[in-house]
């Protein structure tokens, strides 16, 4: 028996998300004392996967494996498995991993819940609890079989420092002839992703049109902060649609989340509802949006917002 | 070209969430029910394929006698023809195992599905029903061009665009992008007339696996009040934001 996690790196570096799931799973490992093993692509920087916890890591390098392709990868992921007794995967939230999550599945012949928000609640029959109806509520969901694969909720569980002594493995990838070629990847560059962002600083039609979408991208670059929107700005094509949060865009589990001129419509709510803080910043005290936040301020938001900028930048300093 | 889409039944987005006495299961009264958004972007995209490549669109779901009402919107919409697969199903694995046995029969060559339904957020039945098929797959899916028997496929990934070219057959995680809000059809009096002559085929499920089981539903705790700060203490937010809640 033992745990495998799939730790996705990029631009040289482990990304947060990996570092959390080594985390979770370390508390896996410990409760049923089993051994924790990640795998890596094209990736060599074990110490820090050591610092989280990982006691083994299988290091799959190939210069074909560069682009990541689902497929492939689930592939490599499943060999590794099979041949270390694997009977539970944890991967992150990541829009590769829930990509390639449902492949290792079949391939695994392995059950899967996706978006857990926790640690499993037994061990006898997996029990877990996800978020489910877009965080509008949650099931308690049971994964009966030989192996499972948790796909874990981003910043649900943390990350926690737990040094291992970690024994490297180096394996040659298995790469299967596919007609599935990777063309092109274009990154909007400096610009921190909704997905991997802490905070979140999002605009709603409060803002007036797209030519004050300065006063977001100011607050944003001022915390290091992705920049998001509401459903009606991406449908008036004030911004791109991968800005849009909400129940039929991205999710948002950041650790702040500022909304600006947002009403707070019910589907927008949904998907913001996991990001840990909420503050909303609205002309109109009756904003439904008030009724979902941690901090409110009732003002004009081309006054409050340059100011709130002024002035963090002197916090910041 | 033939394109199966597959569709879920589920709650209108601005539905309140409520569970039987029990917890454990949705309570449908007095919700109404929708075509799932992102397999509805699906959908119009495989309408605008059969205008303009003279695809034979198919729909699909995998439910009981109170899914067909929206099968028959997607017939209204544009569908040729829709199935239903008569199963209350317990889980996405087994949704793409039946609707496997189906595309086995049919040999679609362009299979869509929603990325995920925005009830159950599974995002598993595109990519199983793919492996199941040995059939390539993207999910996330933003834009998609077939010319011939290749497919030139966009997916949003963590921070841009990735764009992909393979052959078909092909199975398509569908979100929005992949068309425009405004290009989603509203069905016309003689859509709808038309829907009624459509064929809406139910077949027997076949025996299938689940791999798991829900077994409660709850509903996130009340959470606590909102803390209102003056728009002339923005010292105040800061502080809160930095001493109180910790995030920045």
């Amino acid at each position: 028996m033992s745990i495998l996690i799939y730790t996705e790196s990029e631009n040289g570096m482990f990304k947060k998300s990996a570092l959390e799931l080594a985390s979770y799973a370390r508390a896996i490992a410990d409760k049923l004392r089993v051994e924790l093993i990640a795998v890596s692509f094209n990736h060599k920087d074990h110490q820090t996967l050591g610092a989280y916890g990982v006691e083994r890591v299988v290091q799959i390098s190939d210069p074909s494996l560069e682009n990541f392709t689902a497929l492939t990868y689930a592939e490599n992921l499943a060999s590794v498995a099979l041949a270390n007794q694997v009977n539970l995967v944890v991967l992150s939230s990541s829009a590769n991993a829930k990509y390639l999550a449902p492949l290792l599945a079949v391939s695994l012949s392995a059950g899967y819940a996706s978006n857990v928000i926790g640690l499993p609640e037994s061990f006898d029959y997996l029990t877990v609890k996800r978020s489910c109806f877009t965080n509008k509520a949650y099931n308690t969901c049971v994964l009966d079989n030989d192996i499972n694969i948790l796909g874990l909720s981003t910043n649900s569980f943390g990350i926690n420092e737990n040094h291992k002594e970690i024994l490297v493995e180096d394996k040659s990838a298995n790469l299967t002839k596919t007609n599935f070629e990777v063309e092109r990847i274009e990154k909007s560059s400096g610009q921190v992703s909704i997905a991997d962002a802490d905070i979140v600083v999002s605009g709603g039609r409060g803002l007036k049109g797209p030519e004050n979408w300065h006063l977001i991208e100011d607050l944003a670059s001022t915390l290091g902060a992705a920049t998001a929107c509401s459903k009606p700005v991406s449908d008036m094509g004030w911004r791109p649609h991968s800005e849009h949060v909400g129940q039929t865009g991205k999710p948002v589990a950041s650790n702040l989340y500022i909304a600006i001129g947002v009403s707070g419509a019910i589907q927008h709510l949904a998907g913001i509802n996991s990001s840990k803080v909420k503050l909303v910043i609205n002309s109109d005290p009756e904003a439904p949006f008030f009724k979902a936040a941690d901090y409110g301020v009732v003002g004009d938001a081309f006054e409050v917002v340059p100011e709130l900028i002024e002035k963090l930048k002197a916090f910041k300093s | 070209m033939k394109i199966l889409v597959c569709i879920s039944n589920v709650p209108d987005t601005t539905s309140k969430i409520n569970f039987t006495n029990d917890s454990k299961a949705f309570d449908k009264n007095g919700v109404q029910f929708i075509i799932n958004p992102n397999d509805e972007f699906g959908l119009t995209r495989a309408v605008w394929f059969q205008q303009k490549q003279k695809a034979e669109v198919t729909v699909v779901t995998v439910g009981d006698l109170s899914c067909e009402p929206i099968l028959r919107k997607c017939l209204a919409i544009g569908a040729d023809k829709a199935i239903r697969i008569d199963l209350n199903p317990t889980d996405g694995f087994q949704v793409a195992q039946q609707l496997s046995f189906l595309c086995k029969e049919e040999n679609y060559d362009l299979i869509i599905a929603g990325r995920e339904s925005i009830d159950y957020n599974g995002a598993m039945v595109p990519g199983m029903l793919s492996a199941l098929m040995g059939y390539n797959f993207v999910t996330n899916c933003v834009v998609l061009e077939i010319k011939d028997n290749f497919a030139k496929v966009s997916r949003e990934i963590d921070g841009g665009i990735e764009t992909v070219s393979c052959q078909l057959p092909l199975v398509i995680g569908a979100q929005k992008g992949l068309v425009e809000e405004k290009d989603l059809i509203i069905p016309n009096m003689r859509g709808i007339m038309q829907a009624r002559q459509k064929s809406l085929t139910v077949l027997p499920a076949i025996e299938s696996d689940v791999k798991s089981v829900i077994t409660k539903f709850e509903k996130p705790a009340p959470k606590g009040a909102v803390k209102m700060v003056d728009p002339n203490q923005i010292d105040q937010l800061i502080d809160l934001l930095h001493k109180d809640a910790r995030v920045i």
